[in-house]
């Protein structure tokens, strides 16, 4: 195949990822973009092994490629952990298989850019050097972060901001040693430093996501997944591959803007994000709010007071998604709807683990569409509602983001829950929501507290609202 | 390839990428993050190359786990935005 050929075939490979993109953000075309992608991808795959790239020093040899068994192998093995694994995650375990797709990507980038500069030896030019060097940091980084992030997620690890005496300086100095190895690497070229480059990229991306709050994962996630984009580029600089230079470009400014219409969506400067620990005094422990009095009542009171209610607005969060409760919610908001009760659920932009987890979530349900409100068209209605579900929410209806400066989530718009005449959390324990704070809310004279799963209560209160 | 093409290539990349994505509701914040993450597992097509590359049993070794993440990346990925989407189907009217 000429090179003529392969270029052209690379650029409509490059064309598919941006419909993919433009087709991604309209939620009509969502899937069919996602479905170009895939096309583009598979396409830049299957070319690659048709035409053999030049080396260095512009020779090639003749087809097949060189290893071609290895190179096979590795796929198959790599598509039987990835597909197995997407199919069978769980709609609530997603975020963290993004975070862990996208740490892979990002330790691929960085193992090729190794390869490729081991092989070069001292025959690269100044300018493939740095942009080998920037790959490997920022892969490894891209790499170490989202394993930690998942680790978060899963919950294996606590989704507090981790902060430690000193954390800080630690950081700057890790950051430091990265930068000073950078310049080594570049001015002596050499493998030892090049391993102690990705050594110390790997130890700073771990030590950068620790300070980052749990309600934040999904921030970072999102910039790590514009950062492992830019490592493709830069690869694809090396390589000599316009393909990669498009596709990691793309991958790495659409990143960008999306990490910051999300941390808007949540109140919050990037900076901010990802810095705050650095600033945030450690909570002081709630010693004695446990033993402080809350009202818990039994389905039957939660079934009466929604039976005499004219609107009610269910708040879902992650305890929805845990207890796999979306179908029965839709059969309580149903049986509502029957006794003509107005019913409206209130969508708060970040809840769940991931912006848009809900919606996805309800969408599975088959609840309509109108019946979903955003944060901004249903907070004004709360003075006119008489009973907020909250269930398995927390940390988006908690009013500390509104009243105490200093708390992690200080600042975050909230669904104002509270100025419903009465609220109706129910939850599987006095334990606080992801990002480790109390809940004011729960103490609340007009609040009821239904203890167990979520789906379980759900199904119990459907049962006595039937039988009233 | 010119460094000036290079640069080109790079900064049109750069606006078409913020363009694309600026208006987009948070309902599809997780499907777009989840694929644009599958799109740079294009990074595979990198890897192949440098296992072809490859000489010492070092390259090879670190090329093929290159390909192994690679490919979890980009089919994984995309399998799993789909799986995200699907249920958003029939929703719209």
């Amino acid at each position: 195949m000429s090179h003529t050929l392969y270029s052209l075939i690379g650029l409509a490979a490059g064309i598919c990822f941006i419909l993919a993109l433009k087709g991604l953000s309209t939620p009509k075309t969502a899937r069919r973009g996602n479905m170009i992608g895939a096309i583009g991808a598979t396409i830049a795959t299957l070319v690659v092994f048709l035409y053999v790239s030049p080396n260095q020093d512009g020779t090639s040899h003749s087809l097949p490629l060189h290893n071609l068994g290895w190179i096979l192998g590795a796929i198959a093995v790599g598509m039987a952990v990835g597909v197995p694994a997407a199919r069978k995650v769980q709609m609530t375990q997603m975020p963290q298989l993004v975070a862990l797709f996208n740490g892979v990507g990002g330790g691929a980038a960085a193992l090729v850019a190794i390869v490729e500069y081991l092989h070069l030896g001292s025959s690269a030019t100044t300018a493939e050097v740095i942009a080998t060097v920037f790959t490997v940091v920022v892969g490894c980084v891209s790499f170490s972060g989202s394993i930690i992030t998942f680790l978060k997620l899963q919950e294996l690890m606590t989704t507090r901001p981790v902060i430690f005496p000193g954390g800080r300086f630690v950081i700057a100095g890790t950051l430091a040693a990265v930068l000073g190895t950078s310049v080594w690497v570049v001015s002596a070229l050499g493998t030892q430093p090049l391993m102690i480059l990705a050594g110390l990229s790997l130890l700073f991306g771990v030590l950068f996501v620790l300070p980052v709050g749990g309600a934040d994962v999904p921030i970072v996630i999102s910039l790590l997944n514009a950062f492992t984009g830019l490592t493709v580029a830069a690869s694809g600089y090396v390589l000599d591959s316009t393909l990669l230079i498009i596709a990691g470009t793309l991958v790495g400014a659409s990143g960008t803007i999306l990490t910051r219409l999300m941390a808007e969506a949540m109140g919050r400067s990037l900076f901010g994000t990802l810095f705050g620990a650095f600033t945030a005094k450690p909570q002081e422990a709630s010693s004695g709010e446990e033993n402080r009095p809350v009202r818990s009542g039994s389905p039957d009171d939660v079934a009466i007071l929604l039976n005499y209610a004219r609107r009610v607005v269910i708040v879902p969060g992650f305890g929805l998604a845990v207890a796999q409760a979306q179908h029965t919610v839709r059969e309580l908001a149903d049986l509502l709807l029957s006794k003509g009760i107005d019913v409206a659920y209130g969508i708060h932009p970040v809840a769940g683990r991931m912006p848009g987890h809900m919606n996805v979530l309800l969408a599975e349900a088959n609840v309509p569409y109108e019946q979903l409100l955003e944060m901004d068209e249903v907070n004004p209605t709360f003075g006119q509602t008489d009973v907020a579900i909250v269930i398995g929410a927390n940390d988006v209806v908690n009013p500390a983001a509104q009243t105490s400066p200093g708390c992690p989530i200080y600042g975050m718009p909230i669904l104002e829950v509270s100025n419903a005449a009465n609220i109706i959390f129910l939850k599987r324990s006095m334990r606080p929501g992801f990002a480790g704070i109390e809940n004011e809310l729960l103490f609340d004279p007009k609040t009821m507290l239904l203890f167990g799963d979520a789906k379980a209560s759900l199904t119990k209160v459907v049962s006595a609202l039937k039988a009233l | 390839m010119e460094p000036i093409a290079i640069i080109s290539i790079f900064v049109l990349a750069v606006f078409v990428g913020f363009e694309v994505v600026s208006k987009v509701s948070s309902t599809l914040h997780t499907p777009l993050m989840s694929g644009a993450n599958a799109i740079h597992g294009v990074i595979l097509v990198g890897a192949i190359i440098v296992a072809d590359h490859s000489q010492t049993n070092l390259e090879l070794g670190l090329a093929v786990a290159a390909i192994v993440l690679a490919t979890i990346n980009m089919v994984g990925g995309f399998v799993v935005t789909d799986r995200m989407l699907e249920m958003f189907k029939g929703k719209k009217k």
